[in-house]
């Protein structure tokens, strides 16, 4: 089964190489090794929380593990770690990654990427997570932490929209268009903001 | 069936041209056509297929249809007629592993691409099955009904189903009037002024993806898109058939289809399969794909798959 795949796959590459020799590929922009910026809409900060120096510049820093009295929002469901091992102590408005280099809220995916390889590896290519825009030209990234809240990850479930109407329940009549049904997409969407 | 709308619906006039249903139709001709004096109705019946029209005549019958959508719908349409982008064929990855049925895409479809509200008309179908089921085989018996208060449910996974876009389309070969076809970048496409609503094409696709409109199409009119290709999104008449077509009318002109764009988990890829650096060539190179119905051998070019 698998390996029928595989053959039907690879025939329809060859088929498709052969295409592009007589036209020649149209080739997306180098969504690689060499990019280094992604360009993704800005991090999805609560509000009035940014810039954290507001409140952390001249606070004492405080690196124990400990029940925290504000922040209370959150607790860490992710790997046994604690703050800095992602927040950077000598400046909180940045981020800090292993390897002690600095970097800010609007690449929050180096961070990640160190810890999940493959998947960032995947992000890079647009395969995990989401990229708008062109898809033979500019593309907009989403950063890991605007589908996933770092400090707990797992994505969280969502309400679906309605099912389609069955058959038998298609009823086939005359409307005022104000009967007309709306798409239940937009009140959704106004209700949620990823 | 509903009563055919003689009026509206400029398929019925090719009856006469293709010689469809010959001699006994011709008898029922003169009764049935409204005897009509209006140049755009006789414009419409006597209009040439879209592939022999050369760009004169293909600017006036963008012409004639931006009058008559004016007129029905009071508002203004740009109808396009983008073509194939050499070196482009059009491919899509579906990743099951992260698509959570939250139906979002149906409705982003639904608005991008006018279809109709009601009569309801979807191109996208979730369909729900239980973990560890045996599924590939058994599409006609899922769920498509479920509704949950959240998605993902516990234990079950969710396999959206729409145009396959193959390249080898059984839906094409059995049109009587050539009113469906497959173009160059491999998107398979209908002129709903030459579909008769046969439905031939229904019964010959294997994946259900072809909706018939047993009713007058119905859109709230500050809902319309007016940014529509002829090959695609155009407003549908009583009496036709229409189907995904990924978006035609954004992606020749580089954009991503609407579904990829409105997905919150991002399980929907697309791109250029004769381009070796686009995503959908990652995830056919890199992730474990399959398509539906394999053994048919109508090779489509909608890729599912599992990241994990
Ligand atoms: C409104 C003021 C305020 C803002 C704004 C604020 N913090 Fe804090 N933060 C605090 C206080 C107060 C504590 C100490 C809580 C305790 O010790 O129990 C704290 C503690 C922390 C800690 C625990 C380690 C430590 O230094 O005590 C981290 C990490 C942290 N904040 C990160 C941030 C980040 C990142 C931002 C910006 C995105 C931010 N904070 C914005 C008030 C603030
Ligand atoms: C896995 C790395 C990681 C760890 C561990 C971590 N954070 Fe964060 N935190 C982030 C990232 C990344 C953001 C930025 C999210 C964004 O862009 O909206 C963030 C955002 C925040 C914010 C702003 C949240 C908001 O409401 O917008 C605060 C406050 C914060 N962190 C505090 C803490 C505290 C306190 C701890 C320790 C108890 C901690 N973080 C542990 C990565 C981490
Ligand atoms: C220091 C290493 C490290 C870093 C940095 C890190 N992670 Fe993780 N992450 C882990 C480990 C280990 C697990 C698996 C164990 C767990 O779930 O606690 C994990 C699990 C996850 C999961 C799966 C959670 C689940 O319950 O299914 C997600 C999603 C995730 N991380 C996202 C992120 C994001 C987003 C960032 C960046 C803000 C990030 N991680 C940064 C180590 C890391
Ligand atoms: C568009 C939304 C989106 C973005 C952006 C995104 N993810 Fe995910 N991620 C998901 C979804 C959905 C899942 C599946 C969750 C589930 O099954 O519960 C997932 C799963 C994961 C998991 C769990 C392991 C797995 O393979 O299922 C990890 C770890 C993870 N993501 C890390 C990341 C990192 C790191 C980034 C950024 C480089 C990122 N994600 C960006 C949506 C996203």
């Amino acid at each position: 089964m698998i390996k029928k795949i595989h053959i039907t796959c690879l025939l329809f590459l060859l088929l498709a190489t052969s295409l592009m020799i007589l036209e020649g590929p149209v080739t997306a922009e180098d969504a690689g090794d060499e990019l280094v910026e992604f360009p993704v809409p800005p991090p999805p900060f609560s509000e009035g929380i940014f810039p954290c120096s507001n409140c952390h510049a001249g606070m004492e820093v405080n690196t124990t593990k400990r029940e925290l009295e504000f922040h209370q929002n959150i607790k860490l469901k992710h790997f046994d770690g604690w703050c800095f091992d992602c927040h950077n102590p000598d400046d909180r408005d940045t981020l800090r990654l292993a390897s002690g280099k600095v970097i800010s809220f609007k690449e929050s995916e180096f961070l990640c990427g160190q810890c999940h390889g493959t998947i960032f590896r995947d992000w890079k290519a647009g395969v995990h997570g989401k990229r708008t825009g062109m898809w033979n030209g500019r593309k907009e990234y989403r950063l890991c932490v605007h589908c996933h809240w770092p400090h707990a990850p797992r994505f969280k479930p969502i309400k679906p929209l309605p099912p389609p109407v069955r058959p038998d329940d298609i009823k086939y009549r005359k409307l005022r268009p104000e009967e007309i049904p709306s798409n239940p997409l937009e009140e959704i969407l106004r209700g949620e903001k990823r | 069936m509903p009563g055919r709308d003689e009026k509206n619906n400029p398929g019925f006039r090719l009856i006469d041209r293709r010689g469809f249903l010959k001699g006994a139709a011709l008898g029922l001709m003169s009764m049935a056509l409204p005897h009509r004096s209006d140049a755009s109705f006789w414009e419409g019946f006597f209009q040439k297929h879209f592939r022999e029209m050369n760009s004169e005549e293909i600017r006036e019958v963008i012409k004639r249809l931006e009058k008559e959508y004016k007129e029905k719908y009071k508002v203004d349409f740009n109808i396009k007629t983008t073509k194939p982008l050499p070196g482009v064929l059009f491919g899509y990855g579906l990743d099951i592993s992260r698509c959570i049925g939250c139906r979002r895409c149906v409705y982003a479809c639904v608005k991008e691409n006018n279809q109709s509200r009601d009569p309801q008309i979807h191109w996208i179908t979730v369909l729900r099955f239980r973990k560890g089921e045996k599924w590939v085989s058994n599409l006609e018996e899922a769920d498509k009904y479920y509704y949950p208060d959240r998605v993902p449910e516990e234990g079950y996974f969710y396999v959206p189903v729409q145009c396959q876009q193959c390249e080898n389309p059984p839906c094409v070969k059995v049109c009587p009037t050539q009113a469906t076809w497959k173009e160059r970048d491999g998107i398979v496409v209908i002129d709903y002024n030459w579909c008769i609503g046969c439905r031939y094409c229904m019964a010959a696709c294997p994946y259900g993806a072809r909706r018939f409109n047993w009713g007058e199409p119905r859109i709230r009119r500050e809902e319309i898109n007016p940014n529509v290709h002829y090959l695609g999104n155009r407003p549908r008449y009583r009496g036709v058939v229409e189907k995904c077509t990924f978006c035609i009318q954004r992606t020749r002109e580089g954009r991503y289809p609407a579904c990829v764009e409105i997905c919150p988990v991002g399980a929907r890829k697309f791109g250029n399969l004769l381009d070796p650096k686009s995503e959908i060539r990652y995830c056919i190179e890199k992730k474990r794909v399959f398509r539906l119905k394999e053994d048919l051998n109508t090779f489509p070019k909608f890729y599912y798959f599992f990241a994990i």
